[in-house]
């Protein structure tokens, strides 16, 4: 019999009934929750009068509409819907780190910090970042929220099985280059919808070699590709991250829970339904030219013509996203001014990425032409850095130093672009109005967006030594 | 939610691929805690633009949306699904669909219909003549008043949900035999109600 893929180990564990001619139903281990996409599903459980199965899997926090200055929330829609989580969380037994917590933050670094992200796990949370917990070797996905609803009364889903690929990136990454520059390299290679209808793998020397931190980068884009869930196999370098966390095992049963975690690999001859490889030796930092995130280049390259687009569909669209963009073609990308720096996201926002730009900014100066912020991922990683004095290295340098919170990524609180601004920024999507209606974003790695922020454009990081 | 057997309507064509859905609806309206009302903000920024699609006169009413592939990719935001349902739209007929999008749109009562590109052009050269459609979730046929007709493959499950306007909880929750076998046989590993800090 041939072997299993890890998707398929995690799948096939967590089958609770399977009937022909419907979706399996699926357990879910833990359900994460926020403000903007629950309200419904609350209320659709309170009409019903149904109460939340397992409040002891499930937990929320605040992060998609909190502003990121200090005092009180002055927008009365955000305040109520954060008020309403709160009333929601006390009337259904659940647990919610809220702001002020010092445990708030981005649902999707909250749940690894917080050592409830485990290998082998399926995970689910109103929000298609959810991907990113599948760095620890979980099955993990974003839902709307009528399957929102449907976890909390049930603890399962009804979920189709999806197809398997494999992405292996061999080689060595090169100085300069990092894992965001992996996943825009994958995204451009197989589109944004390339993975539509797959669970993705990571695998490869590549991904072995990169910290959770990178891993979850990758993963966290998953969805930028189309596919809902993506997943690395847990090894030495996920257990240390777990290891003495609030919800990791202690003693005996941590051992036992490596053994288990140990295992969770997909089998050398288990079969993908599609493999795609990458050779990172040759990669070059990305930047998004477009309005979706398949649209990318290397920084040493040219902002492409539309007119070298074989398939009718990509030229227009094309077309179209370098009139929004307000870009030509053929302009060199380090030839792009920007006015916005966004550091931050459930992409970018980690400790390990805030170490990375700090570094390249450390000594130097904002150009004058630029407004740069940061926005940690956590009140856990907002603490931390500034322990480490990385605060102080980002406001020397320029930065406004913010609350955690999604922020920018999709300019839901105050954190927004004016119509016409460009913005070199972490996150994960540049989409028309993403960061506000008329803004123009261009994604990057964190310490490309840090030296876009000095230069006052896209400058090759590499070149900074 | 609403049974969906069989609409007849005329076409709203958005032939732009990759339309995600912060387009859909925008984040600023993702801030109320209704489930409903959304219809008004539907496409919002591109409304403003005269000739967006949505404001020819010939599509106005329009109960079926075709759309250009991976529709509705991007944030898992259901408001998308709300706000096309809201604004009227029952039907989506497009090339593909972000995994998403498709699933918060059956739970919605919007059927989303996957077409080729062989069929999809067919089905645009007819509308050219003349715009009306008859598409039966039932018989999962698409019919044209000039005498088209395709069939096109459909989710058995999300037929019968959409068909029938069923409600996947309670199907579910009468399934609570096995979900409790599950559980017993499933030792836990935290609880996050006592997580120590």
């Amino acid at each position: 019999m041939a072997g299993t893929t890890l998707f398929e180990k995690i799948w096939q564990a967590h089958v609770v009934d399977e009937k022909p001619g419907e979706p399996a139903l699926i357990y879910i281990d833990l359900h994460l929750v926020h403000e903007v996409t629950s309200p419904q599903a609350f209320e659709g459980l309170r009409l019903a009068g149904r109460p939340v199965r397992r409040p002891d899997l499930t937990i929320a926090t605040m992060d998609h509409n909190v502003p990121t200055e200090r005092g009180p929330i002055t927008d009365l829609i955000a305040k109520a819907q954060l008020d309403a989580l709160r009333a929601n969380c006390e009337e259904f037994g659940v647990p919610l780190n809220a702001t002020g917590s010092g445990r708030e933050g981005i649902v999707h670094v909250m749940g690894p910090e917080l050592g409830i992200t485990q290998p082998g796990m399926t995970i689910v949370c109103g929000d298609s970042h959810t991907s990113t917990h599948g760095a620890f070797g979980a099955l993990a996905f974003g839902i709307g929220t009528s399957e929102v609803e449907h976890v909390m009364a049930t603890q399962t889903l009804l979920q189709s099985r999806p197809k398997t690929m494999q992405i292996r990136f061999s080689g060595t990454l090169p100085f300069g280059v990092t894992a965001k520059d992996m996943v825009l390299a994958a995204i451009g290679k197989i589109g944004v919808d390339g993975g539509v209808g797959y669970a993705i793998e990571y695998a490869g020397e590549a991904i072995e070699t990169l910290s959770m931190e990178g891993r979850m980068t990758i993963c966290n884009m998953s969805i930028e590709a189309g596919a809902r869930a993506g997943m690395v196999a847990p090894d030495a370098t996920t257990f240390a991250y777990i290891e003495g966390r609030p919800g990791a095992p202690k003693g005996a049963a941590w051992d036992q829970a490596v053994a288990r975690w140990s295992a969770l690999k997909s089998d050398a001859d288990a079969t993908f339904d599609r493999i795609v490889d990458i050779d990172v030796t040759t990669l070059t930092p990305q930047v998004t030219w477009g309005t979706n995130p398949g649209m990318v280049v290397p920084v040493d390259g040219t902002v492409p013509d539309p007119a070298d687009f074989a398939d009718p569909t990509d030229r227009e669209a094309a077309e179209r996203a370098l009139q929004y963009m307000g870009l030509e073609a053929g302009t060199p990308v380090t030839e792009i001014t920007i006015d916005r720096v966004f550091i931050g996201s459930c992409t970018n926002a980690r400790i390990e990425d805030l170490r990375a730009a700090a570094t390249v900014v450390r000594g130097k100066h904002v150009a004058s032409t630029v407004r740069a912020m940061v926005v940690p991922g956590s009140a856990k990683v907002k603490h931390q850095a500034e322990q480490e004095g990385l605060d102080k290295v980002f406001v020397d340098a320029g930065f406004e130093w913010r609350e955690a919170g999604c922020s920018m990524c999709l300019g839901m609180n105050p954190d927004t672009l004016s119509p016409g601004e460009r913005c070199a920024s972490t996150s994960n999507r540049n989409f028309e109005g993403r960061q506000g209606s008329g803004g123009r974003t261009h994604l990057l790695s964190p310490t490309m967006a840090a030296a876009a922020a000095v230069a006052g454009r896209f400058v090759d990081v590499r070149e900074l030594g | 939610m609403r049974e969906l057997r069989q609409v007849t309507s005329v076409v709203a064509i958005i032939d732009r691929p990759d339309i995600d859905t912060d387009q859909i609806i925008p984040k600023q309206f993702l801030k109320r805690i209704e489930r409903t009302g959304y219809g008004q903000f539907l496409f919002y920024d591109w409304m403003k633009e005269p000739d967006f699609e949505l404001h020819k006169p010939d599509f106005k009413g329009a109960e079926i949306l075709l759309a250009g592939r991976n529709f509705g990719c991007g944030s898992s935001r259901e408001h998308a699904a709300w706000a096309l349902e809201d604004y009227g739209f029952r039907i989506v007929i497009a090339p593909s669909y972000s995994d998403i999008f498709r699933s918060n749109s059956v739970k919605t009562g919007i059927a989303t219909i996957t077409l080729p590109d062989a069929e999809l052009a067919q089905l645009k050269a007819a509308l050219a003549q003349r715009n009306e459609l008859t598409v039966d979730m039932e018989t999962l046929t698409i019919t044209h008043p000039d005498g088209l007709a395709i069939t096109f493959a459909f989710d058995e499950f999300a037929q019968e949900t959409l068909v029938h306007g069923l409600d996947d909880i309670a199907r579910t929750l009468k399934r609570d035999d096995a979900i409790a076998a599950y559980e017993a046989a499933t030792p836990g590993r935290f609880d996050t109600r006592t997580l120590s800090t």
